[in-house]
């Protein structure tokens, strides 16, 4: 059975007191602010240090602007759901990137049309 | 059949090689282990670097601009881009160029050549190739279910594909559809789509063992398509997609076995240095007759390939010889790869080392462009002489 394209993960807190409960796995993350609106999609990559906790850890200790909640998937094949999620949030979003997302994460993406 | 090969061969294989180890290895220490694409700065640097090589556009025929590589050494050049963490489906990160889209656009009429090929070739637009379908590729003339009907001057096309490489990148493609269901193969017809038609759809990823290139699903819901975008002839399409399915073993099995090499080299190496027990795992029979098993593999995949680009290239049938090649290579190359994950203990499944990625995608590589069992049906049809049913 095919992995719902959009993330449905019920949001945490983003203090370094959750952060420190997630497992260091590869995988793919969301934040968000209060009001549950996505602001920045990452991935915990092979070269991340402590995988999904190191990520979380390091958004924790400096919360990126108004970044206040986060919701993450553990998922070996983060490089793909990554750009998967990317490209979801776009035909969402009239073809933006999240807020805090970098320029360079939209080179390449491709267009979905996930229903 | 002579492999030994041409001074001007040896010229070009020796700097393939050293591209690849001075270039793309020192690169990737510092990449993603499983990204298939590098910063643009780098890769604009490389692509400057195979132009003055005189090496870019590897596939594109010379009388379009590319450079006069005859299949052989294509082949050889194949085996050398790959011996690289990402070289299986990203053979130098594309830095060598290519056509940019399926080769069957080559048999363009001038109008759609203008339209499409040129600007591809120009690096203007990207195409893809849409064959599949969920009702299976193995056998596309049978299991193809997505429906062109006649309507004026246009096809109305409603079905779907799946395992379609790029899709979602593309400016357009060729899609393969049914426009006589009374005719098996001789009921197919290729269509020229352009993504933006309304009807058509990449409604999802389908994520696998390989962790950077994804496949996509397509839908086509009354995507009107004019005539004047059919590829070939009206129910020819069968034909073309073949065509490029023979064609395109060679260069899949020799990239198996360019990445069978590296890891043998790697294996080579680790067993003079890992000690156990107070000696080097070299010598150790039990590693000795892994290294041994591998040198076979890679000897014999290297034969049936350089053998099925040699008759491709001398015009001779050769079918059989690139369905033995995809074969052997591919199964070769799994097995190579396995053996020196074992060799190299914990790390070899380590994403500190590439044999993991590499083990991977090889699996991919015995069901990808035609499965194995598919291509011993094929070449027990040409040793028994039954056709097809």
């Amino acid at each position: 059975m095919a992995t719902p394209i959009r993330m449905t993960k019920p949001w945490r807190p983003l203090t370094p007191a959750e952060a420190d409960k997630v497992a260091g796995n590869l995988g793919v993350y969301q934040l968000a602010n209060d009001a549950g609106n996505i602001v920045y999609i990452g991935a915990a990559t092979g070269r991340s240090l402590f995988g999904l906790r190191g990520e979380i850890q390091d958004k924790a200790a400096s919360p990126p602007d108004g970044a206040t909640q986060f919701r993450l998937e553990v998922n070996t094949s983060y490089r793909t759901r990554h750009r998967e999620l990317l490209m979801a949030y776009q035909h969402d979003n009239a073809g933006n990137l999240p807020p805090l997302q970098p320029a360079e994460d939209g080179r390449g993406l491709g267009k979905l049309s996930p229903g | 059949m002579d492999l030994s090969l041409s001074e001007e061969q040896k010229m070009i294989v020796d700097q393939v090689r050293r591209f690849v180890r001075d270039e793309i290895w020192p690169l990737e220490d510092k990449l993603d282990p499983d990204t298939d694409e590098l910063p643009e700065a780098d890769h604009l640097r490389l692509v400057s670097r195979t132009q003055e090589m005189g090496l870019y556009g590897l596939d594109i025929p010379p009388e379009y601009g590319g450079p006069d590589v005859d299949i052989v050494t294509r082949t050889l050049i194949a085996i050398e881009m790959s011996q690289h963490r990402a070289g299986l489906y990203a053979p130098c990160y594309g830095v060598f160029g290519g056509v940019g889209g399926p080769g069957q656009m080559l048999e363009a009429n001038d109008w759609q050549k203008e339209k499409w090929l040129y600007p591809t070739l120009r690096g203007e637009k990207k195409a893809f190739f849409g064959l599949s379908e969920p009702s299976g590729g193995s056998d596309p003339a049978r299991a193809i279910q997505t429906r062109a009907v006649e309507d004026g001057d246009d096809y109305v096309i409603n079905g779907s594909k799946l395992w379609i490489s790029n899709a979602d990148r593309a400016d357009y493609g060729l899609v393969f559809a049914r426009t006589d269901p009374t005719k098996g193969r001789g009921g197919v017809t290729c269509f020229i789509v352009d993504t933006d038609t309304p009807g058509f759809h990449v409604r999802r990823i389908v994520h696998t063992l390989r962790s950077s290139r994804y496949a996509t699903e397509l839908q086509f819901t009354d995507m009107r398509v004019p005539k004047t975008h059919i590829l070939g002839k009206l129910n020819g399409g069968f034909s073309i997609a073949n065509d490029r399915l023979s064609r395109q073993r060679i260069p899949y099995s020799a990239a198996c076995i360019g990445v069978a090499i590296k890891a043998h080299e790697m294996a080579v190496e680790y067993a003079k240095i890992r000690e156990t027990f107070g000696a080097a795992l070299a010598t150790r029979q039990a590693i000795q007759w892994m290294l041994v098993d591998n040198e076979i593999d890679i000897r014999g995949a290297r034969w049936h390939t350089l053998e099925a680009a040699s008759k491709a290239h001398n015009g001779e049938p050769f079918r059989m010889e690139a369905s033995i090649a995809k074969i052997t290579a591919t199964e070769a190359g799994g097995r190579v790869v396995d053996r020196c994950m074992q060799i190299h203990g914990g790390l070899g499944v380590a994403k500190d080392l590439p044999f993991e990625r590499w083990f991977r995608e090889m699996r991919i590589r015995r069901i990808g462009e035609g499965p194995n069992e598919v291509q011993r049906h094929v070449v027990a049809r040409d040793v028994l002489g039954l056709s097809l049913r």
